[in-house]
């Protein structure tokens, strides 16, 4: 990555340019804007009293005490809402016999789990808000907990709900399974545990709810305005064009700000109901309580192979954890692993089945990658245990089974089709970085010495689907939305352009890779475009920001727009140079007549379309459009990442030596910001592999409350990454590109993993659950007599 | 309530507070200095980090109280006469911020790390920054940009 944004401005070719981010400014001055900065004259404080208790029914509430604490405006409970709040959205009803239970944004008769909302004081500052919490009363009468998958599933499990603890099944089979299976030479079976996580966005969520008492505006630390105006609309009763939805600046999402919050639809009741501007805004331990977590399914994964190592079948059977109750895409997550556990691989027969359990917890929902890192790190594991069992080398034995350069587009077993790929190109430049057969040396000279540190080598040659996404097909899933994307760009007066993008960015860089794409297809500087977003008023339709669909779904909506502007433009300039629009080139942001040196700049077409004193026919005096796109396929990015461990077989404990990423996301806009993307996602990757895993303890109380608790890494936790690119440009889109936000996390985790357990296997070790802590590892080494038999994890 | 007197990004405050009262919401409510976020309740992530009295501390540790006397600096006051601190260049140079929350913290306790250490290695600056969380970017940027930083500052003083 040696691009320079050192070329003069304005010169073309600002795609693939690695121009430094327009977004800077105010986020290293700290002139931001998060939802917490916002005062409002008048404004008070919400907040909320949660359950201790993990499921218990509710005997009796008294807030009296509170509401005559100091500062204190009003407190309610439950009760008070319970007319007017509604059921909180599940926007993924994957199954026509789904349960979805009434999820209430505040606990009236029941709780079921530690966090849930029971209560709230609403004062005229955060300390006094917090004080008199303290003084409400509510009585408990306990129920049994529901914690594990397994036991909720099984005769005579209390129930979290009093239908059951089955939210749905959901099956998809493809080819003879059964005949793949059977008399198959080598058959790997293995269950994976993948841990409960928690996104951890380092801004907390705030919300800041007002009226002028006909509409209201809601401030949300969120990723989606568009998708909470559209369902918080439909659960409050407030009539959509009532309701005016702000995004400001917003510190990260990684999937746990696409929600409806609880605390979202009550600011607004609690506004609506004392019309008065308020404010909530969590703390951390409040905020590993109650955003939604992430993961937490139990996977059992079966691989029927060739002696050579071809895969004849896979076959997935899925416990999901849904938690407490279905949130807005919670019964959909394990759906968008549904389609990889087959990974890069060509086979012949795939079966899927997934059950969705509730448990009495936080629930559950998209965290980054979002069913696909869970589906990656099961057949990337899966492979190496193959390999294992055949006595090849790990890459050896995916080469055998990939789809070949040659054989793009691919329909593969699950339908997708990938539009395009090189795993050859990737995985050669990865080899080449990593020095793999140096390491492989090191790690026999090691394993031969007997050298208490031993030497690991893990591989994940990762595919993901994303850019979410063709509306049919989310509509053929049971989605209850759209995959389309909307953007608009206007040409001012004076030459510059304004856009407004439908995607909303809480730290990915739109902005700045929005100018690069249209500085090229207008032909205006970089620096003179502007980039309107995240608020429902300027930005009135979108989809949002999730599923690493920004670019190769918005940004060609985006492209699409410039393309009309330019032709409306090249009408005016046609018009002005008295030519045939026919004969009127664009280049550079000139139009000129073919074959001669008369020309027009888009700006100057700017100011002669806003005075409009003599355009074309009938042309209408603007010089702006509008286009929504809504592809027809996903984007399919890889790439192939390679991680050396070493492992103190004495202590347990793993230090990454060298991590290798070659990832092919297409077409690339900035390289600086694909770099960045990739970068973050292997460290939540790897975190997932070593640090991060929540824990509640066997009465269902949240033990991993604050980052005390729950190990985030820090710097000193994480290697530098080796990253590099290959690029086939998707065939899906104009541009070229493909997403980035997921990739790295997709496939970090189960190229650690696979290290550890290279590291440990000629000491029987064959698992090693998340994370990879040195006492698990340890245990691995010791403990291994029940484990090493059956291989499972559990 | 006590009364402290605090400069705070050059200005020289006096101000009632309840003792009660965390350095950051005196920055933040009373003052409106909000380029100094919170990230967490427990004194990990180092979001709210700023300079008292030059050296780096989490502002959400810290009691307004405590701060009587002292001399704060904010990200907000870094920059002098328009222009960028160094190491506020350096972490846009260097592309070592994504969403740009735990930035003002990160660049305040980078300062306060030269201080102890002007020519750091890369090990020492992941030493120096592990109170500070980054949930974005991996840390690679973060240690290239303080690394480049510290030259620059380095050149400057020189």
């Amino acid at each position: 990555m040696t691009e320079t944004d050192t070329a003069p401005a304005g010169t073309m070719g600002e795609v693939g340019r690695a121009r430094r981010r327009k977004e800077d400014a105010r986020l290293v001055t700290g002139r931001t804007q998060w939802t917490d900065n916002i005062q409002l004259p008048g404004m008070l404080h919400v907040a909320f009293l949660r359950s201790p208790l993990a499921h218990a029914r509710i005997t009796r509430v008294d807030v009296s005490a509170a509401r005559g604490r100091p500062g204190v405006v009003a407190v309610f409970s439950g009760r008070d809402f319970a007319a007017e709040q509604g059921s909180l959205p599940c926007a993924w009803p994957v199954t026509e016999d789904i349960v979805i239970p009434d999820h209430p944004p505040m606990a009236v008769d029941e709780v079921r789990y530690v966090g849930e909302a029971v209560a709230c004081v609403i004062a005229t500052d955060r300390y006094r808000a917090a004080d008199a919490l303290d003084a409400i009363e509510i009585d408990y009468e306990p129920l049994d907990p529901v914690l594990d998958m397994t036991e909720a599933l099984t005769e005579g499990s209390a129930t979290v709900h009093e239908v059951g603890n089955r939210a749905f099944t959901w099956k998809f089979a493809q080819g003879d399974v059964e005949g793949a299976f059977r008399d198959a030479p080598v058959v790997i079976d293995r269950t994976f545990v993948q841990q409960r996580l928690i996104p951890s966005a380092m801004e907390p969520r705030a919300v800041v709810a007002q009226t002028d008492g006909d509409g209201f505006t809601l401030h949300s630390a969120t990723q989606i305005p568009h998708i909470l105006r559209v369902m918080l609309a439909l659960t409050t009763g407030i009539p959509e064009h009532k309701l005016r939805v702000i995004a400001p600046d917003v510190g990260g999402g990684f999937g746990s700000k696409l929600q409806v919050t609880a605390e979202e639809v009550l600011c607004l009741l609690i506004t609506r109901r004392l019309g008065r501007p308020v404010k909530w805004t969590e703390s951390r331990s409040e905020g590993n309580l109650t955003v939604h977590h992430g993961r937490d399914q139990l996977q059992r994964i079966s691989v029927a192979a060739e002696s050579d190592g071809r895969i004849r079948g896979v076959k997935v059977d899925l416990l999901a954890d849904m938690g407490a109750y279905l949130m807005l895409v919670t019964p959909g997550v394990p759906l968008l692993g549904a389609f990889m556990y087959g990974g890069i691989y060509k086979m012949d027969a795939y079966d899927f089945t997934c059950t969705g359990v509730f448990t009495t917890k936080m629930p559950t929902d998209a965290y980054r990658g979002a069913g696909r890192p869970e589906a990656t790190f099961a057949i990337e594991r899966a492979m190496d245990e193959l390999a294992a069992e055949l006595g090849l080398d790990p890459m050896e034995v995916r080469r055998r089974n990939w789809i070949r350069h040659a054989e793009f587009p691919y329909t593969t077993i699950c339908g997708l089709t990938y539009d395009s790929g090189n795993y050859e190109a990737a995985t050669d430049r990865a080899l080449a970085l990593f020095g793999y057969d140096e390491l492989r040396a090191e790690q026999a000279d090691r394993r031969n010495r007997r050298d208490p540190v031993q030497l690991g080598i893990g591989i994940s040659t990762y595919t993901e689907m994303c850019g979410l996404a063709p509306s049919r097909v989310l509509g053929s899933l049971s989605y209850g939305a759209g995959g389309w994307e909307h953007a608009e760009v206007r040409m001012l007066p004076t030459g510059k352009v304004e856009v407004v993008t439908g995607s909303s960015p809480h730290g990915q860089g739109h902005v700045t890779a929005w100018s690069q794409i249209v500085a090229d297809a207008l032909g205006v500087p970089f620096e003179d475009v502007s980039v309107l977003h995240g608020d429902t008023a300027s930005s009135h339709k979108g989809m949002d920001t999730y599923g690493s669909r920004s670019l190769s779904v918005g940004g060609i909506a985006l492209v699409q727009a410039c393309e009309k502007v330019r032709e409306k433009a090249r009408q005016v300039a046609a018009h002005m140079m008295e030519a045939s629009p026919d004969d009127v080139e664009f280049t550079d942001g000139r139009f000129r007549v073919r074959g001669t040196t008369t020309e027009r700049t888009i700006q100057e077409i700017a100011l002669a379309t806003f005075a409009a004193h003599d355009l074309p026919e009938g042309f209408e005096p603007r010089l702006d459009a509008q286009a929504t796109f809504d592809p027809d396929n996903f984007s399919f990015p890889h790439g192939t990442h390679l991680c050396a461990v070493e492992v103190d077989t004495e202590t347990g404990a793993t230090t990454i030596r060298s991590y290798v990423a070659v990832d092919d996301v297409g077409k690339v806009v900035n390289p600086l910001i694909v770099e960045g993307q990739v970068h973050g996602g292997i460290a939540q990757g790897i975190a997932q592999a070593l640090f991060e895993e929540v824990v509640y303890d066997a009465d269902g109380n949240l033990l991993t409350t604050t980052m005390a608790d729950y190990l985030l890494p820090s710097a000193t936790d994480l290697p530098v990454f080796v990253t590099d690119r290959t690029e086939t440009p998707a065939t899906s889109n104009p541009l070229g590109v493909k997403g980035v936000g997921e990739a790295g996390t997709i496939a970090s985790t189960p190229a650690v993993v696979n290290a550890i357990v290279d590291a440990l296997r000629p000491y029987g070790v064959r698992d090693v659950r998340m994370p990879c802590t040195p006492e698990r590892v340890w245990r691995a080494l010791h403990d291994r007599a029940p484990s090493a038999e059956e291989g499972a994890s559990v | 309530m006590p009364r402290i007197t605090v400069k705070v990004d050059d200005i020289t405050y006096e101000e009632d507070v309840e003792p009660r009262t965390l350095l950051v919401h005196f920055l933040r409510d009373r003052l409106g200095k909000t380029g100094t976020p919170i990230g967490c309740d427990t004194s990990n992530c180092g979001s709210c980090t700023v300079l008292m009295d030059g050296r780096s501390v989490k502002s959400c540790s810290v009691l307004a109280v405590q701060a009587d006397e002292s001399e704060i600096v904010t990200i907000e006051g870094l920059a002098s006469d328009g222009n960028w601190h160094p190491m506020q260049r350096a972490f846009h140079e260097e592309h070592a911020l994504q969403c740009g929350y735990c930035t003002p913290g990160m660049i305040l306790a980078a300062i306060d790390l030269l201080n102890d250490d002007p020519d750091p290695s890369d090990e020492a600056i992941r030493q120096g920054l592990e109170g500070n969380l980054c949930r974005c970017t991996g840390y690679c940027n973060i240690v290239r940009a303080v690394r480049r930083g510290a030259e620059e500052m380095g050149v400057t003083s020189r």
